[in-house]
């Protein structure tokens, strides 16, 4: 994804990427073994903390030269972290914790990686084999809690498994379609005395991902594009999984097929590049959504057809041919049938589309997609991304996040929390490049931005990161702020503060006759939500809580302070800065189709249905 | 709805029954019955699941089931193609009276007696589900005291081994 993540290519073995001498036989404890097995598959950097079973694991681990761990302060935080790191490097990310309820907190990270394929391994202690079952102190099940939200998951009783285990837990990660896989290790296990090999054998009879595309299909798909008239290439998270962005570009430029990314893929395909027409989905822009809709072959790469994207699935693109192009077999026809399936890795399949493409064209095959730009490029025009400017004196949040886009740029790596801030930070800032979008998007988890802009921080500490963080969010997760403040991880966090719940609370204005159930964080006079535009939320005053955790803490509250107040958050880059920006609350999120409707009920903004020129078919 | 017979090949270690049961109840699917045991490998378990669902949901299910990484191979034995047997283990009311009439339905469905009281006989039957429903009801008018049966096994008819290949996937990898 970066120069700088020298990421592991899909197919290879773990083992083949062991450094130093060539075959490792040493008498340790299966503590040291752990830490030596992943020091031999090249795991820089653990979010963790400890507890009673996995200690032994903690005291090998303090004297290695390879590995650095940084204790955190919730593992779920640790959890988060990890997948930031991935996200952000594009390797495998760690994260660390005891039996028990260290576990158990690690769960809701786990399934947020396995919603979004995240290659993750998790190393959790276990109470002593014998113990195993007797309902010890400290005893969860971890590998049955996370059987359904794992790629795999192992539970280590043997000692001498260990580096075999940990290598295996690795590949499974990293290779095909990425996922969290847990590793569960009895204390006994970690005290024992065993012997370290390396390299070691992995033995996965049933694990072998198909990487390389049926040519047939390569050559069908490729014939259905470019004989295709209204075709639109709906990428998704694969594609960046893949590192297959370079290849998308030039599939795209070689067809002049209009481009879609989803909330996964922003990044995959420049923003800015006049193929782009914008994310599709619940709050994709117009031109996305209604060309999906009107399109007449839906060229699917790495994506998977979820329901914030298709809206009601039986209304979805009610025209078009599918190709489906994604490394899990599963996804294809999964919700929509394809009527081409491509099994294998987005790079793979996307580098042999352009041979195929080519030699269509070769064939005298010419991609027409003329008539179908001139409607694309009326829905762009006529109905860009915008948003209501605030009350007059006040922030709109859009504003605060499109401004930090800009005077950040496209360098910088954004992670969001769920949420309005989340969707307008995908709407309102470029993204430009791979691995700079970084946010929670199959799970959903509230809470996400803050350990993952950690997490990205300390795998690339050269990058500048933003957390865009709601004020809900922040108060989920923040406390890694101190984490990022102990270990010299200097990241930004901008809280959109609204001083609500404002996703929950725009479906409670637009579907719940504006009855605000507990969805006001801020207190003041109204407690009620329907009095004069909040104030965001005061308690706790974030500035306070950020000096607090050691960070810089800052405040706009007004729009001609905004660039100032950005800028001077740019430039302090010792100590992690909150900047707290009060906004409006009654600020919604623009376009929309509201759940379970479909597609073609998208309004630009509220109550306006944009004029399809449903006269075209 | 169609019955459909799936032969699951998965490695023989601790929690694949989980996996596999944890699957099929977590995506929405009913297993009608369910027998597991040991191949001719002793690293390899085969699982026999019956299942009751259309064509696309199947897809789907062994799509899954196939990404399970102790999973090593899947093949649907077609009902025609394949040998499928189960087990049923009945015990019934018999009396002087009724004992010969018995043992008659157990001979006219080739089935066994393999424990006798004074009261009860016990009923050992092999075949297809079909046979063994029939056996069931032939029987029912002397009073079922209680029956245990097996979930079902099948293999494919001719030469050809579907685990053949796996083995030699597994020893590779060994």
């Amino acid at each position: 994804m970066t120069e700088h993540a020298a990421s592991p290519r899909r197919g290879d073995t773990p083992a083949a990427h062991a450094p130093g001498p060539q075959h490792v036989v040493e008498t340790m404890t299966g503590a040291q073994s752990l830490i030596r097995s992943l020091e031999a598959v090249g795991a820089d950097t653990v979010f963790g903390i400890p507890g009673g079973a996995i200690l032994p694991a903690y005291d090998p681990l303090m004297d290695s030269q390879k590995v650095r761990h940084i204790l955190v302060r919730h593992e779920q935080g640790a959890g988060h972290a990890a997948t930031g790191y991935a996200q952000a490097t594009g390797r495998v990310g760690v994260c660390m914790a005891t039996s028990g309820p260290g576990a158990t907190n690690l769960v809701t990270p786990i399934a947020d990686a396995y919603m979004d394929s995240v290659p993750l391994v998790a190393i959790t202690g276990q109470v002593a084999s014998k113990a195993i079952g007797t309902d010890a102190f400290q005893e969860a099940d971890i590998c049955g809690i996370t059987m359904p939200i794992t790629k795999h998951n192992f539970l280590v009783t043997d000692p001498a498994e260990i580096p075999r285990v940990i290598a295996e837990a690795f590949h499974i990660a990293a290779t095909g379609r990425p996922g969290p896989v847990l590793v569960d290790i009895a204390k006994d296990a970690l005290q024992a005395t065993t012997t370290f090999r390396w390299p070691v054998e992995t033995s996965l009879p049933g694990y072998r991902p198909v990487t390389k595309p049926h040519a047939k299909q390569i050559r069908e798909a490729a014939k259905m594009l470019v004989g295709a008239k209204k075709p639109v290439l709906y990428v998704g998270g694969g594609v960046l999984k893949a590192n297959a962005t370079a290849e998308l570009r030039i599939l795209a430029e070689l067809t002049g097929a209009p481009v879609v990314t989803t909330l996964m893929a922003l990044g995959a395909f420049p923003d800015s590049h006049p193929q782009h027409l914008g994310m599709p989905g619940m709050h994709g822009s117009v031109p996305a959504v209604t060309a999906l809709q009107k399109s007449d072959l839906l060229f699917t790469l790495g994506a998977r057809f979820d329901d914030r994207v298709t809206g009601k699935l039986d209304s979805f693109a009610p025209y078009a041919k599918v190709v489906h192009a994604d490394i899990d077999p599963a996804e294809i026809g999964k919700n929509r049938p394809a009527d081409v399936p491509i099994v294998g890795d987005a790079r793979e399949v996307l580098a042999d589309l352009i041979v195929a493409v080519q030699a269509e064209f070769d064939a005298g095959h010419k991609a027409d997609y003329t008539d179908w730009w001139v409607k694309l490029n009326e829905w762009k025009t006529t109905y860009p991304l915008g948003y209501e400017p605030a009350p007059a004196g006040g922030l709109a949040p859009q504003q605060v996040i499109e401004r930090i886009g800009q005077l950040v740029g496209s360098d910088a790596i954004y992670a969001a929390g769920v949420g309005q801030h989340q969707m307008w930070a995908s709407q309102f800032i470029s993204y430009e490049k791979p691995a700079t979008w970084l946010n929670s998007g199959g799970a959903g988890t509230m809470g996400y931005a803050v350990p993952a802009a950690m997490g990205a921080k300390a795998g690339r500490p050269e990058a500048t990161v933003w957390a865009i963080d709601g004020d809900g969010c922040f108060q989920m997760t923040n406390q890694e702020l101190v984490t990022c403040a102990l270990n010299n991880i200097p990241i930004k966090v901008a809280v959109i503060n609204n001083g609500s719940l404002g996703m929950v609370r725009q479906w409670q204005t637009l579907f719940y006759n504006q009855r605000y159930s507990n969805t006001v964080l801020h207190a003041g006079p109204e407690h009620d939500g329907i009095a004069a535009p909040a104030q965001g939320t005061r308690i706790p005053d974030f500035v306070l809580l950020s000096e607090a955790m050691g960070c810089v803490g800052l405040r706009c509250e007004r729009p001609e302070d905004l660039d100032a107040v950005i800028k001077q958050a740019m430039e302090i880059n010792d100590r992690p800065v909150v900047i707290d920006f009060i906004v409006h609350q009654d600020a919604m999120v623009w376009p929309m189709v509201a759940a379970g409707t479909s597609n073609d009920e998208i309004l630009a903004a509220r109550d306006v249905r944009p004029d399809f020129g449903d006269d075209l078919d | 709805m169609s019955k459909h017979t799936l032969s699951v090949l998965v490695e023989n270690k601790p929690g694949v029954l989980a996996r596999i049961a944890a699957l099929f109840s977590r995506r929405g699917f009913n297993i009608d019955s369910l027998a597991v045991g040991p191949t001719e490998h002793p690293d390899i378990s085969r699982m026999t699941i019956v299942v009751n669902v259309e064509d696309l949901p199947l897809e789907q299910v062994t799509k899954q089931l196939n990404k399970l990484v102790n999973v090593i191979k899947i093949v649907e034995l077609d009902q025609a193609a394949a040998i499928q047997r189960e087990l049923v283990l009945v015990k019934v009311r018999a009396d002087n009276d009724t004992r010969s009439q018995i043992v008659e339905i157990v001979q006219l469905f080739r089935a066994k007696t393999v424990d006798v009281s004074p009261d009860a006989v016990t009923i050992e039957a092999t075949g297809s589900s079909d046979k063994l429903e029939a056996m069931l009801r032939m029987l029912e008018p002397f009073g079922i005291k209680e029956l245990v049966q097996s979930g079902l096994v099948a293999i494919g008819r001719g030469a050809r081994s579907i685990t053949d290949r796996s083995l030699r996937a597994l020893d590779r990898s060994a």
